[in-house]
């Protein structure tokens, strides 16, 4: 790998999601700056993405819990194209997986970091990414 | 649990594939009936003894699709079935075609996927750009990918397979002289295929790592080369195929196993949906991996093949690297992987990619290879993969 500097924010997100009503909590927390998560009130599962039943058992009693969003970076990798034409914008995006501290793990990609200070294994916490009239839930070295 | 081994694969179907089709263009249905009928006759099977389908999509018809085939080639059947399994599809008709004659519910089954362009329309209604531009992964509202995944740029295949091959390097180690020595060893096959896109263009392993890298640590001749084709197989009961003109591919042992659509929520991205997909195909059939002559392994990346190696049995976890590096994988070979070149040789024929492994499987059975017919080729073991190493199947085909 060479040592180029890594995407420069802010980072466009061409692609904002309509949010459905299940999940609509969880955008709004992170539009509140927060991380909600559900958790199961039968099981004890932590459940992402946001689901109308548990992931574990299909219990319907999900509670949803303030979490800090911390976790390990699972994987990633640079995309050096871009995955599909509405991500031209943004060269050398790093797309990764997080796994949360509760557990779940979630489709991401990395801010504030550079090629070389990337290592899966490493601490990451939550950069609250604002795209159109959605937060985006991306990731940055803790 | 599982098949006695009384179906066989009898005939098939295969045409060239070619980074864009020289010759007259047709409708996928007409494409299914010519597949089926080259097939039925290399089987020596009548077309009006066909009482069975499984198909994939039909690009002229969104539902209703094996009604359709069979009322177009005038078939009565008793078994219909549309896989929807990716690239993992074609291992998944095979079983299904064996379970339904095991079953009893009919004896020839024909199977077919074919992959040429259609003709263009004269009034364009819109092709299937959202596919096009999402990958297999759904942006309808309510589609997790749409809410989820997509949003943050995880969007078709190349990222998802260097994000797999990147967890394997931070676990087990990496050595991209192996990695790239998967294709140029099945290349060294594909040169010996008439019908392989890369039949003239021969390929080390320094010009696979100096290709560019797409997405770290996989470089673009690490990726199969789109291109078209199609092929189709015919699977029939013992009695039947007694009578056939070539010798029967015994459907001994299959597998199939699936948890997740995207790869981010699995619960190990580098032990693979083809462990217990073999696993299962193996025990069933009493055959063990030392058995096996030769594996048709799905290769949509150099990395899903050594995944395979390792998660199918062939070799330890962790010891892929190390095998490829000890073994010649191409079929003149002490270990051939992919005799037809897989798909990085002979190209990827959408759907019907993973069809080449199972045709090649069956052509070795035959002793119908050619210039790379391996000498013994009675215990075949194939395997398909859909999605991002998402969706696995195992096959283990025997010649008798
Ligand atoms: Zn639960």
């Amino acid at each position: 790998m060479t040592t180029t500097a890594a995407p420069q924010q802010p980072q466009p997100a061409p692609i904002v999601p309509d949010p459905t009503p299940t999940a609509q909590p969880f955008w709004d927390a992170l539009a509140a700056g927060r991380v909600d998560l559900q958790h199961c009130a039968e099981c004890g599962q932590w459940v992402y993405y946001p689901r109308s039943r548990c992931s574990a058992c299909m219990s319907p009693n999900l509670v949803w819990e303030t979490i800090s969003g911390a976790g390990t970076l699972y994987t990633y990798t640079i995309a050096r194209q871009p995955t599909t034409p509405a991500f031209s914008e943004a060269p050398d995006l790093v797309l990764a997986v997080v796994q949360l501290d509760e557990g779940p793990k979630l489709t991401t990609s990395l801010e504030n970091v550079t090629e070389d200070g990337v290592r899966i294994g490493m601490r990451v916490k939550p950069y609250f990414h604002r795209a159109g009239d959605l937060t985006l839930l991306r990731y940055q070295p803790a | 649990m599982g098949l006695r081994g009384d179906a066989a694969v009898v005939g098939w179907a295969e045409w060239e594939s070619e980074r864009k089709h020289a010759g007259v263009r047709a409708f996928q249905l007409e494409q299914w009936a010519d597949l089926a009928a080259s097939a039925l006759a290399d089987a020596g099977i009548a077309a009006h003894e066909v009482n069975g389908l499984v198909c994939c999509d039909l690009r002229e018809s969104t539902d209703f699709v094996p009604a359709t085939i069979a009322e177009y080639c005038g078939w009565r059947v008793n078994f219909a079935e549309r896989v929807d399994l990716g690239g993992a599809s074609p291992v998944g008709m095979v079983w299904r075609a064996a379970a339904a004659i095991e079953l009893g519910l009919c004896d020839v089954v024909v199977c077919a996927v074919p992959a040429r362009p259609r003709p263009r329309p004269t009034n364009p209604r819109g092709p299937r750009q959202d596919w096009l531009t999402t990958g297999a992964s759904s942006n309808e509202w309510g589609s997790p990918q749409a809410e989820f995944d997509i949003p943050y740029g995880n969007i078709a295949q190349n990222a998802g397979y260097a994000m797999i091959a990147q967890r394997y390097a931070a676990e087990f180690g990496w050595d991209e002289r192996a990695l790239a020595k998967i294709a140029a060893d099945q290349r060294t096959s594909a040169n010996a295929n008439p019908l392989a896109v890369f039949r003239d263009v021969p390929l080390s392993i320094d010009d696979v790592l100096a290709s560019k890298v797409v997405a770290d640590p996989i470089h673009v001749l690490e990726i199969v080369m789109p291109c078209q084709g199609g092929a189709a197989i015919v699977v029939t009961s013992r009695d039947r195929a007694a009578s056939t003109r070539h010798r029967p591919a015994f459907v001994r042992g299959f597998g199939e196993h699936l948890a997740y659509k995207t790869h981010s929520y699995a619960d190990d991205l580098v032990r693979t949906p083809i462990g217990p997909a073999a696993q299962q195909a193996f025990a069933m059939s009493g055959i063990f991996p030392g058995d096996i002559d030769a594996c048709q392994l799905y290769d949509c990346y150099t990395i899903t093949v050594l995944l395979s190696l390792e998660d199918a049995g062939f070799c330890g976890k962790g010891e892929g690297l190390e095998f490829v590096r000890r073994h010649d994988l191409s079929y003149r070979g002490d270990f051939p992987v992919n005799t037809h070149g897989g798909q990085l040789g002979m190209g990827q024929p959408g759907m019907a990619g993973g069809m080449t492994q199972v045709v090649e499987a069956i052509r070795q059975i035959q002793g119908r290879a050619g210039e790379r017919q391996l000498r013994r080729a009675d215990n075949v073991f194939v395997s398909g993969t859909g999605g991002i190493m998402s969706e696995q199947s195992a096959l283990i085909l025997q010649g008798a």
